[in-house]
């Protein structure tokens, strides 16, 4: 499967963290009240981030 | 691969207005999704609120797009689609601007089966306000003005719809994207009067008084809640207290009001 590459907008996210809990392959993770993208490999880009995210602050893209 | 949001939002609008992880985000995602799947003319798109968290959301979609007095939505989209039938009309609204002050106009936007979509964003509260008790707000639950808990009975809104006369009543939750935008989709294609109820969260007026403790929590409580309405067909009572069933729950074809009222005007005219 080709990688995914996750653009979170920072201007918008307001560190809910909804994204987080709900990526099955744990590829989210908080910091500091905004989300990271710490392990970008393991995303199977099953949208549930990006279709879940309220502040239209994370997208997950083709690498 | 994403989805370009940002074509249908009026530039510099985001960030919303809303609290974190706020469920209208979604909705306001799965509108957005289920208007391009429709190939909505947004020249030719009206979208109507009232006042209230929910009704915030028409300020941000580039469409013509119409902010009115509390609880007159219905009132006000109804006037819109008398005047130009062509037009589609969408009314977004929460369950306190839709079921209380805006009850009478709810329940005679049903009976009459005008054709539009009604998507009634349903947080268990007033939030905007400060958190009051909805009639939405479930028994026993605690708000700003029942801190002892809430004693009155729930308004079941899409019993109520279907009750009212509306021909498509639907009900998803927040944390069910893609069943928003199937929903909605449906609800726009039907000719007639189609509410859509979207079970969301507010965590800051309803989930911090009600052992929420975070948006995480709620979104779980909804998803682990919701029954499909087919499912529930083979479900005992007991096995459905406390659940509320999603999908399409009742679908109906009925002669359409502006329809109606075109022909009465063609008799009018010939008399």
């Amino acid at each position: 499967m080709s990688s995914a590459r996750l653009e979170v907008i920072e201007r918008n996210c307001k560190g809910c963290s909804i994204c987080v809990e709900f990526c099955p392959k744990n590829v989210l993770e908080m910091d500091m009240f905004l989300v990271k993208v710490a392990r970008p490999e393991d995303c199977i880009k099953c949208m549930q981030c990006e279709l879940l995210c309220p502040d239209f602050a994370i997208k997950v893209h083709d690498a | 691969m994403s989805y370009d949001y940002e074509k249908s939002i009026r530039p510099g609008k985001l960030p919303h207005i809303w609290c974190p992880g706020c469920g209208h985000g979604i909705v306001m995602k799965g509108l957005i999704r289920a208007m391009d799947t429709c190939g909505l003319d947004r020249t030719n798109t009206a979208i109507v609120s009232g006042i209230g968290c929910a009704s915030r959301l028409p300020g941000y979609l580039d469409a013509c797009t119409l902010h009115t007095a509390h609880g007159r939505a219905a009132a006000f989209a109804t006037g819109v689609k008398m005047a130009k039938p062509s037009m589609n009309v969408i009314v977004c609204g929460g369950d306190g601007d839709g079921t209380a002050i805006g009850g009478n106009h709810f329940i005679h936007a049903c009976r009459r089966n005008i054709d539009m979509t009604y998507v009634v964003m349903n947080n268990f509260i007033y939030g905007m306000t400060g958190g009051q008790f909805s009639p939405c707000t479930p028994t026993g639950a605690k708000a700003s003005t029942t801190p002892y808990g809430n004693p009155d009975p729930v308004f079941d809104i899409s019993k109520l719809a279907i009750g009212a006369g509306a021909t498509f009543v639907a009900r998803t939750t927040a944390a069910h994207p893609r069943e928003i935008d199937k929903l909605i989709t449906m609800g726009i294609k039907h000719k007639g009067m189609a509410i859509i109820e979207v079970l969301d969260d507010c965590p800051t007026t309803y989930g911090r008084r009600n052992k929420f403790r975070s948006v995480v929590d709620m979104m779980k409580h909804l998803k682990a809640n919701a029954v499909p309405a087919v499912a529930a067909a083979k479900m005992t009572a007991e096995q459905l207290q406390g659940k509320f069933l999603t999908g399409v729950l009742f679908q109906e074809e009925r002669p359409e009001y502006t329809a109606q009222y075109a022909e009465v005007i063609k008799r009018a005219q010939g008399a």
